[in-house]
């Protein structure tokens, strides 16, 4: 049960890292409403953002969980680890900035702006070593047909994390804030990012 | 490399961009305009008022060829890189892209460590440009949210058509042709974007072949330099709607949308009309979807003595203002023109964009008038206000007053003595010329300007 509780933890906080990060949906959100001059706009473009990044984690989780009928879990987690320390050491050498789109959006666009986003940063794998590490073959209890369960719980509860600080971070900084402590402020999360896939990676082949 | 904060010179709105520390050092391009094999070069001008070089070149980097005809450059990066959709902003403003308009040759200048004294780090041969783009003649330079583009006035025989390419902000590989669907455009000169409404502008002068020997009065008489307005979308790459000024109106050259993104309008300037010589501004703006376009300046031409006129325009017995550059202050509130004819240069507020009102004039050189400058009251000076940029405080106004090695021969046969000035802009409008700053570039050439951190027209903004 402790363990459970550990894992959903993980997965909400890594949802509320990449909520926080400025170049992950909130700033978009924000921009949107300036662009109308309307709170509205900000209130809108949230959903299709969250349900973009639920689409990229919920289907990483889906091919891994496929992955583990098939394969047995050492390879998958060899293949798991040497993908993330791989996209991460990636990252690190090459800064290639994500580009898709403009900034006439609608819902679609959105979610899809989001959906390749998130993939891009590896949003989805990150999740994977949690997802694998509380799967049922780390808890011999629990039935195999729970799996599936399992993954979409965790792709819930990870978007719930992301979501509740995407949402407050563009309302806040729409109707409070503004945007000048972007310059002060804006951390270059990506570069941590691309540290912790590598140290993710090489935890998951060891632990 | 990326760094741990976003740069400390990008900006999320033009607003907050006002608020920036002073430039203290303007990047100049200088042009040999004469035929003795010496090279272009990059100056710096010291244009802190407190330090002892204040108006004075400090710092200078020569090109490794003879030939280029520097003309326009910008930045690998700026405030459009904080932009939502492809936010970047771990990226350095450091690197100036100067490309040569005669050669093709693109350079890589590093204006770090020591801004004063700023380093060719990359080199790219004209061979390379067209293999990869199919252009010649690079122009315009614009950092995008997404890679820096570039505009080409023509393709490498010298014919068309011009367009845009891409360049990789950070490797500066240069990455292909941007457009995907051209439409009917073919001359290309200046482009830039409202980016709040996804739209890139083009605008018109002429082919390589065209303008590289001078103004051809044939194809001008008969209406064939430019003339109209592209507008495009942006993140599709495709040519949407053409707006004809109408062959009268010769050479659409400088465009200078809005800087708030949330303002679909912007103004361009038209060299000269065939009906009686006045030059003029533009404004285009959009309706329900579609955009539109509407003279709201016009400056006429003045009489003049046929024997005080260079050959080209003895016959007309006028001299036209030729308004060759302007610039939008970043809270869009002031417009600044330059006439390369008259020598004349001018400051409209534009707070109402469809009733621009004239609040600032000042003369210096021109064709007949030669105005002096304050710090050489008895001295005239030849050439005549042209480049012009403004620091993003909208305080300072700096301007050179060569246009085009080529075409400086046929209005100011005599050859251009290349000077910089610096003006003071009042903030309620009006503009007095600053008597210390006076800048003498000897046997080269000033022409574009860029400020030191960004200016009025090396930024672009995706927040209002």
């Amino acid at each position: 049960m402790t363990e459970s509780i550990g894992a959903w933890s993980t997965l909400f906080l890594l949802g509320a890292y990449h909520g926080i990060n400025p170049g992950m949906g909130w700033l978009f959100a924000v921009a949107r409403g300036m662009q109308e001059h309307r709170a509205r706009a900000v209130a809108w473009s949230l959903p299709p953002i969250a349900l973009g990044h639920a689409l990229a984690i919920g289907v990483v989780v889906l091919i891994a969980q496929l992955a583990q009928v098939a394969l047995p879990m050492t390879y998958i987690r060899i293949g798991v680890a040497v993908t993330l320390v791989g996209l991460g050491v990636y990252k690190l050498v090459r800064s290639r900035h994500f580009r898709w789109g403009g900034m006439q959006v609608g819902f679609r666009d959105l979610t899809i702006w989001s959906f390749l986003m998130a993939s891009a940063h590896g949003a989805g794998l990150m999740v994977l070593p949690v997802v694998l590490a509380s799967g049922p073959h780390a808890h011999h209890h629990v039935a195999a047909s729970s799996s599936a369960a399992g993954g979409i719980w965790a792709t819930l509860i990870h978007t719930l994390g992301y979501f509740t600080v995407t949402a407050a971070a563009a309302l806040l900084i729409y109707q409070k804030f503004g945007l000048a402590m972007l310059r002060r402020s804006w951390f270059n999360l990506d570069l941590i990012w691309a540290i912790a896939l590598v140290v993710t990676g090489f935890v998951a082949l060891l632990v | 490399m990326s760094i741990w904060r976003p740069d400390p010179t990008f900006y999320p709105s033009p607003k907050m961009a006002m608020d920036a520390p002073a430039e203290k050092l303007a990047y100049v391009a200088m042009v040999n305009g004469k035929d003795n094999g010496r090279h272009d070069a990059l100056g710096v001008v010291d244009v802190d008022v407190s330090s002892s070089g204040y108006g004075h070149i400090v710092g200078q980097v020569d090109m490794p060829n003879a030939g280029d005809e520097l003309h326009h450059f910008g930045w690998n990066a700026c405030s459009a890189c904080l932009c939502p959709h492809a936010a970047h902003p771990h990226v350095e403003r450091r690197y100036l892209v100067v490309p040569g308009i005669h050669s093709s040759r693109i350079h890589v200048i590093d204006t770090k460590p020591d801004p004063r004294k700023p380093q060719i780090v990359k080199v790219i041969e004209p061979e390379t440009l067209a293999a990869r783009t199919g252009y010649a003649s690079p122009h315009t330079v614009h950092c995008g949210p997404d890679g820096i583009l570039m505009s080409a006035l023509g393709a490498p025989g010298g014919d068309g058509p011009g367009g845009i390419f891409v360049m990789d902000h950070e490797s500066f590989d240069v990455l292909g042709k941007w457009e995907l669907d051209r439409g009917p455009q073919k001359l290309s000169y200046d482009f830039w974007w409202h980016l709040g409404f996804d739209t890139l502008l083009t605008s018109e002068w002429g082919t390589p072949n065209m303008v590289s020997k001078g103004v051809n009065p044939e194809i001008l008489l008969a209406g064939g330099y430019g003339h109209k307005l592209h507008v495009w979308d942006l993140p599709k790459r495709r040519h949407l709607q053409e707006l004809d000024l109408g062959p009268e109106q010769q050479m659409v050259l400088e465009l200078r949308p809005a800087h708030d993104p949330t303002r679909a309008y912007g103004f361009l300037g038209v060299v000269v009309s065939l009906k009686d010589l006045s030059a003029s501004i533009w404004l285009w703006h959009r309706d329900n979807g579609k955009w539109g376009i509407k003279k709201v300046i016009e400056i006429p031409a003045e009489p003049a003595d046929p024997a005080a006129l260079p050959p080209l325009l003895q016959g007309f017995k006028a001299v036209p203002p030729l308004i060759t550059d302007i610039n939008l202050s970043l809270d869009d509130r002031f417009l600044y023109v330059s006439c390369f004819g008259t020598g004349e240069f001018l400051q409209f507020d534009v707070s109402d964009p469809f009733h621009p009102r004239k609040t600032g004039s000042v003369h210096l050189g021109g064709i007949v008038r030669k105005a002096a400058h304050p710090k050489n009251p008895k001295t005239p000076l030849n050439g005549a206000p042209q480049m012009v940029e403004l620091s993003r405080d909208g305080k300072r106004i700096y301007f050179t007053n060569s246009l085009y090695t080529p075409w400086d021969a046929q209005f100011y046969p005599e050859g251009i003595r290349s000077w910089m000035v610096k003006l003071d802009a009042k903030p309620e409008g009006g503009m007095q010329i600053d008597p210390k700053f006076l800048v003498d570039f000897g046997e080269l050439r000033g022409h574009q300007v860029r400020l030191e951190g960004g200016d009025a027209s090396s930024d672009s903004y995706c927040y209002a």
